[in-house]
């Protein structure tokens, strides 16, 4: 749709300017050309002062996130996708099925309009992908050095079905674990596209939103006790969490844990442990063992799953920690990530 | 196939420890001298896997753990100097100095310090702040000392007149020899650093073990090679040989890296360094030659740096030398953790503490 009072369309080289946050005319029309046409759905389309929604049920799942990441382009998505995928992740976390999104933006003065319609493109393919809408927003821009490029936040809502308790106080003894994918790619895809790095590689970013793997997951074992998805701080992180939020001994077998051989040699190389590297697109899932079969069955025939493994057992309620088993028996505990690994992965 | 896989492989690693225990039948300690080495015996629980008439004592070969506390002072005085972008490699942003300070809360406070993988990523800022003097903070072992002399020439070639080095290198052979020679020391063989001989070659350490009377076996950092090491070393033991073997063949020529020892030459020179934990040793360090004094940070800016600052609390020295362990430090995992490291060697992951924090403690 044109904005009437606006002759001159948007350039392709055209930058963002203070002006595009002052709330004018200016604002109305990069809200007019880029935002509008991406998001197109009708609760935007109300273009009130908020969504105004009804939803299926009081039972919901509230979630918000806020992404920094550096650079805003990287092997396997942008900050945009990724955006989109870690807020629906989150509701998914919950048990919910993901509905309505909102997304602010923080604008750096100068930025590119064609970056940012790259990005509002990608939120919107991967908001179609993962079944939502993305309902409000807003825009600001700050000066020139004030922030990074872009910045975005989000909020997120869904429904939590009513058979569905998902929740650190269902984890017990018994549980087995389950992976949905290999671990590490995103951290390491990040850190091989900043220019500083100097190796190239063939590893991509693994964001994506897992909704179809919850949904056929919580359809058919609405037993599952826990889902997180381990990003910042890795898998060694959220397991931590889980294990000191449920008071539980987690015992993870490290063999089993599914590494991609190019995301272990760069590793190596820049002395990193997998365990603690970011994952944008993974999902950890604790339930109780008799259906852990299964789960990986439903788990792995998703485009998303197929890497999934089932990498250890919650062994007892008490003591909380969680233990690497090594090749030869031996065992270590995992600590949680001591201070930062990697500065603005997400 | 994953090309060190047959090095971690289960497989391969019972028939070492099957080896090892067959002789390991007296007690020995062994020095593993690289911090690669210390994190990869933590990381993969070897010591575990091991007899327990075998003692690993963990060595000095973390960079990050032996940089003097003047040299970190030194750090924090230069990077406070306004105009100036301060470059470092990542984990001596934590470093603590003796005041508490380290790069890290610099740069919260708002200085302009730089998290670099490459040394020769300075040449790029340096070119894009003329106004401003660049400097890295250019630690290291003889495996990264020539990465310095690249980033020397590049500054010569080019010209680039705002952009220094404050060097904290270290040479192994007069640290092992130093502690060897400590009449408390407990070490009776060891492990010598496989990345440092791929640059030295192995000559060097055929004359230590003549002088120190100790086997020495040049080892490699996967599991596969730890175990093998210490295989030969105990078998030289054994049989009363002391002499240097070359156990990490795949990475070591014999004669090391000739194009590299000659550009660390033509730069650098040694000198009595100090290193944190261990004190003064002889010849223990490089600096830079006089003719090219001109890309000393330290000639560039005057700072008011006591040469003798000691640390008040660390133990990482008696660790170092092997009269400890980092878990008898009365300071381990209570005061001095990962995240509120109060030496040198909880900061790095090579560092013997930090390794034993984080694969160690139960």
């Amino acid at each position: 749709m044109e904005f009437p009072n606006c002759p001159i369309p948007t350039q392709k080289h055209d930058r963002i300017t203070m002006a595009h946050g002052g709330g004018g005319r200016m604002t109305a029309r990069l809200i007019e050309n880029i935002f509008y046409p991406a998001f197109a759905n009708r609760w935007l389309e109300q273009a009130h002062d908020g969504a105004m929604l009804s939803l299926p049920s009081s039972r919901i799942a509230f979630t918000t996130d806020s992404f920094v990441v550096n650079p805003l382009f990287f092997p396997g998505g942008n900050i945009g996708d990724l955006a989109i995928n870690g807020t629906v992740n989150d509701l998914l976390c919950c048990g919910a099925t993901p509905l309505h999104l909102s997304a602010g933006f923080i604008l750096e003065e100068g930025f590119p309009i064609d970056a940012l319609e790259k990005i509002v493109r990608a939120m919107q393919t991967a908001a179609i992908q993962a079944g939502i809408s993305i309902v409000t927003g807003d825009t600001k821009v700050v000066e020139h050095g004030k922030c990074d490029g872009l910045f975005i936040n989000t909020a997120g809502i869904g429904v939590i079905p009513p058979n569905i308790d998902i929740g650190l106080h269902r984890v017990a003894k018994g549980d087995a674990v389950i992976v949905t994918g290999s671990i590490g790619n995103h951290g390491v895809a990040i850190l091989s596209s900043r220019e500083s790095l100097g190796f190239e590689s063939s590893i991509r970013s693994d964001t994506a939103a897992l909704t179809s793997i919850v949904a056929n997951l919580l359809a058919e074992l609405p037993e599952v006790h826990i889902l997180r998805d381990p990003t910042r701080g890795g898998l060694s992180s959220t397991l931590n969490e889980i294990a000191e939020g449920a008071k539980a001994t987690i015992v993870i077998d490290e063999e089993a844990l599914p590494i991609d051989p190019p995301v272990k040699a760069a590793c190596d190389l820049l002395g990193l442990d997998p365990l603690y590297v970011a994952n944008e697109g993974l999902m950890l899932i604790f339930l109780p063992d008799k259906y852990a079969k299964q789960a990986l069955r439903i788990i792995q025939s998703d485009t998303h799953g197929k890497n999934a493994r089932i990498i250890g057992r919650v062994t007892n309620n008490k003591k909380p920690e969680v233990i690497l088993k090594l090749a030869l028996g031996q065992t270590r505990i995992i600590d949680m990530l001591s201070g930062e690994q990697l500065p603005r992965i997400c | 196939m994953w090309y060190e896989q047959p090095f971690r492989n289960s497989g391969n690693l019972t028939i070492l420890l099957r080896a090892i225990r067959k002789i390991a039948t007296f007690p020995i300690h062994i020095m593993e001298v690289c911090g690669g080495q210390t994190y990869a015996l933590s990381r993969y629980r070897i010591e575990d896997l091991l007899p327990e008439t075998i003692q690993m004592i963990h060595g000095p070969g973390c960079p990050v753990c032996v940089t003097a506390e003047e040299t970190v002072a030194r750090a924090i005085e230069i990077a406070r100097f306004p105009g100036t972008i301060f470059c470092t490699f990542g984990d001596m942003m934590r470093v603590p100095s003796a005041e508490g300070w380290s790069l890290q809360r610099l740069k919260a406070e708002g200085k302009d310090i730089r998290m670099l993988y490459s040394p020769l990523d300075a040449l790029e800022i340096a070119r894009e702040n003329p106004g401003k003097e660049v400097v890295f903070l250019a630690i290291g072992f003889e495996t990264t000392t020539p990465i310095y002399t690249l980033l020397l020439q590049e500054i010569i070639d080019r010209a680039i007149s705002n952009l220094s080095l404050l060097t904290s290198l270290f040479t192994i052979p007069a640290a092992v020899s130093f502690l060897a020679r400590d009449p408390e020391c407990q070490i009776e063989c060891l492990l010598a650093a496989g990345h440092v001989c791929s640059i030295t070659g192995i000559k060097v350490y055929e004359r230590l073990s003549h002088e120190l009377n100790m086997p020495i076996a040049i080892t490699g950092f996967e599991p596969a090679d730890l175990l093998y090491g210490i295989y030969r070393v105990i078998q030289l033991k054994a049989q009363g040989k002391n002499t240097a073997v070359n156990a990490y063949r795949r990475a070591v020529p014999e004669r090391g890296n000739e194009i590299a020892q000659a550009a660390t030459n033509r730069f650098f020179m040694p000198y009595d360094a100090h290193w944190r934990g261990l004190g003064t040793i002889p010849a223990g360090g490089l600096k830079l030659r006089p003719e090219y004094e001109q890309y000393d940070a330290r000639n560039r800016f005057p700072c008011n740096v006591k040469p003798d600052i000691r640390p008040s609390m660390c133990h990482a020295g008696e660790i170092m030398k092997g009269k400890i362990s980092p878990r008898e430090c009365p300071l381990f995992g209570s005061r001095c953790t990962p995240d509120t490291p109060l030496g040198a060697s909880m900061v790095s992951s090579e560092g013997a503490c930090a390794a034993f924090y984080r694969y160690n403690t139960n």
